[in-house]
């Protein structure tokens, strides 16, 4: 199965008008739509330990490994040994880069105790060894760490400030993208002011704990020219370097798939318009402990791997090697589809690091994996890790990226036992596309499992609950028992069924009866139909022989009349003998 | 007076008299020839001739004529800048030298040396 990977589209509105340069920060050129100002210089401050140095590494290393652009890297604290080691960690090769000539580590060393100030003077000397280390590699960007030094080692403030008005413009005019980091001071974003001189990007770094959790957060504050997003970015350090997270993409821009995947469960597919899932949804599965969530979500991410799809699992409760086994007993096998490669495990406790940290350690896995499929069982454990408030905000972001790269995601949630079970989930369902609701059904001593579908954007959904049946050959969802006795599962389900067997069957015993009845009683009357008719046959006979004879009779006493009459000469205008003869005159002659 | 106090009074006392013999290498680094680096090398020969005659080896140095290793060895932040690299210990003056005071402050030249400062030559 190939499919177009959507890969890291910028999020955010990109500015034709100011050319930027991309920093090579995971996240941060998607916030500020396409890096720092290029040719101008871009203040980063921050409190002591919040990350200044590492950031400006960062983007002159990526910069000169990623990007083709040589840097300068000019130090007023650390020594060159000292920042070669401390970024060593997070796997850059400095020494190397210095071999190869794209990088110029520079530490420029102001101590008060040496120098005395008599008189007026300039800052030349920096420019002229910051324009030498320029032209040395032909430097495109250059990182100032931490201009602060210059006010701790000078004390005449203002030759200071002209000074670095005039090396901005200076930067400016050589048109290095430049990274200026500052201490941060109180109340005010720099503790010299500097921000008024540096007016074309400012960012800001802070690193604050909150419950023993620590967050690094990092914030645009102005960037001029350009649209950014505005809100608090939490980031991390770790052994790859900076990762900042868009909190939210800035847009609901995502593409959607009309193209369905099987859930793995023929009979759930049935339930959900036929087809499955929706590619690229989000799918809740809830319900209360051990009502079958894990299997399900295990037997959806088999199947997609047995269609030849990438899946990634985050449990945050089993190992991985406790999912094979449990999962091996319903009959779904794992261990192929891990050897064959299409499916990682990564199980992990959520209380191992602060939410963020999880939320950049799934960034990575998705950048490094590039899954179709994930699953996140559970992602209620993700509370213990943080507020409830912080972790429905990671999984906001959470769904929003795996959205924005079609892959589909089913997460499960484990509901308490008690309270409303629809509520604990409020906050979340509402980002959900499909919600499968799990439940205990308790009847007559037993427990058994209900499975229906509490919600499903944009497909007829069946509206049943179903029995959801675990086997040794899998999963099976059943009719649940819906008659006049109520729902009912498990071995009173089946008591039932066969009751309602035995009540059909004589139930057609007793048709069966009647239709006999029936049958005897139409022959009964059909026999005396016959009999009637026979009867009415005979009398209609003799009746019409009757009706002869009178006739025959009438006949005769008319030709005895007549011949009576003829006899007595009688008149033929007679009016009585007119009138007989007219009644009856051709009747006896005709037969 | 105790021995260890007598020792550090002697101490004290050849340091006093070496003061004034000690020959001094002084670097003055200058970004062009601007009206402030004539300025700045105007204050330190008056000021040489008049505390240090016959017992310093200047050079003026311009920063735009150096090369990129030179100017980062001499730590060079800003211009002017007079470097005392004789004798020890190795001092940064940064500026013009017009605040004739500190210039002998960090030269270690005491003002009595030699004519008061401030007055006409």
């Amino acid at each position: 199965m190939k499919r177009k990977q959507t890969h890291h589209a910028p999020t955010g509105p990109v500015s034709t008008s100011l050319p930027k340069t991309l920093t090579g920060i995971a996240g941060l050129d998607e916030i500020t739509g396409g890096g720092l100002p290029t040719g101008r210089p871009t203040l980063v401050c921050g409190g002591a330990g919040s990350g200044k140095t590492l950031f400006a590494m960062e983007f002159l290393v990526r910069g000169a490994t990623q990007f083709g652009e040589p840097g300068v890297f000019m130090s007023f604290e650390e020594r060159a040994e000292e920042l070669i080691a401390n970024v060593a960690s997070l796997g850059f090769n400095l020494p190397a880069l210095i071999k190869r000539r794209k990088v110029v580590l520079q530490h420029v060393l102001i101590e008060r105790e040496q120098i005395e100030e008599a008189g007026e003077y300039d800052l030349e000397g920096l420019f002229i060894r910051l324009g030498h280390a320029i032209d040395s590699v032909g430097a495109k960007r250059v990182v100032l760490d931490t201009i602060e030094a210059l006010f701790a080692g000078l004390s005449n403030m203002a030759i200071l400030r002209s000074e670095l008005v005039r090396l901005f413009r200076w930067l400016k005019d050589r048109g290095v993208t430049t990274i200026i980091t500052t201490e941060r001071g109180d109340g005010a974003l720099t503790r010299h002011g500097l921000e008024e001189y540096v007016s074309d990007c400012v960012i800001l770094l802070d690193h604050r704990v909150h419950e023993q959790v620590s967050t690094r957060k990092l914030r645009i504050v102005k960037y001029r020219g350009s649209a950014h997003g505005t809100n608090e970015y939490p980031f991390l350090i770790d052994e790859k370097g900076f990762s900042v997270l868009p909190l939210t993409s800035l847009g609901l821009g995502h593409d959607c798939s009309a193209e369905r995947i099987s859930t793995g469960i023929l009979r759930l597919d049935a339930m959900l318009g036929d087809k499955g899932f929706y590619r690229g949804s989000s799918i809740l599965v809830s319900g209360t402990p051990g009502t079958g969530k894990t299997t399900i979500a295990n037997q959806f991410i088999a199947a997609a791997c047995g269609r030849g799809e990438r899946g990634l699992s985050f449990a945050f409760e089993e190992s991985p090697a406790q999912i094979h086994r449990n999962m091996k007993s319903v009959d779904i096998d794992l261990e192929t589809h891990v050897r064959k490669g299409n499916l990682r495990y990564h199980a992990s406790r959520p209380t191992l690091h602060g939410l963020e940290q999880h939320l950049v350690q799934m960034h990575r896995l998705f950048d490094e994996f590039k899954p179709t499929v994930v699953v996140v069982d559970p992602i209620s454990n993700l509370q213990a890790a943080g507020t409830a408030a912080d972790a429905s905000a990671v999984l906001l972001r959470l769904i929003d990226f795996l959205k924005s790269r079609c892959v589909t995601a089913l997460f499960t949630h484990l509901t308490p036992f008690g309270g409303t079970m629809e509520r604990s989930e409020s906050e979340i369902s509402s980002l959900m596309d499909t919600w499968l609701f799990m439940r205990d059904l308790e009847i007559n001593g037993e427990r058994n499992r209900g499975l229906y579908v509490l919600k499903s954007r944009g497909m007829a959904h069946s509206n049943q609950i179903r029995e959801f049946v675990l086997t040794a050959n899998g999963i099976d969802l059943l009719d649940a028992y819906a008659g006049p006795g109520g729902v009912l599962t498990g071995s009173s389900r089946i008591a039932q069924e066969a009751l309602d067997q035995i009540d059909a069957q004589s139930r057609a015993q007793d048709l069966e009866r009647k239709q006999r009845n029936l049958e005897g009683k139409r022959r009964a009357l059909e026999a005396q139909i016959v009999a009637l008719r026979a009867g009415f046959e005979n009398e209609g006979e003799e009746l019409l022989h009757v009706i002869q004879e009178s006739q025959a009779d009438q006949r005769q006493g008319l030709e005895t009349r007549r011949a009576m009459a003829t006899s007595r000469k009688q008149d033929n205008g007679h009016p009585v003998a007119v009138g007989i003869l007219a009644a009856a005159p051709t009747s006896p002659r005709r037969a | 007076m105790k021995p260890a106090q007598r020792a550090l009074q002697k101490k004290f006392e050849d340091a006093a008299a070496l003061k004034g013999t000690q020959r001094y290498s002084l670097c003055l680094y200058i970004a062009g020839h601007t009206a402030r680096s004539q300025r700045a090398i105007d204050n330190l020969t008056r000021i040489c001739r008049r505390h240090l005659p016959g017992r310093v080896d200047l050079e003026v140095v311009d920063i735009y004529q150096q090369t990129e290793s030179n100017l980062n060895d001499a730590r060079v932040i800003a211009a002017p800048m007079l470097v005392k690299q004789l004798p020890l210990p190795l001092r940064r003056l940064i500026g013009d030298l017009s605040d004739e005071r500190k210039v002998l402050l960090s030269l270690d030249l005491s003002a009595l040396e030699g004519p008061p400062s401030g007055q006409p030559e």
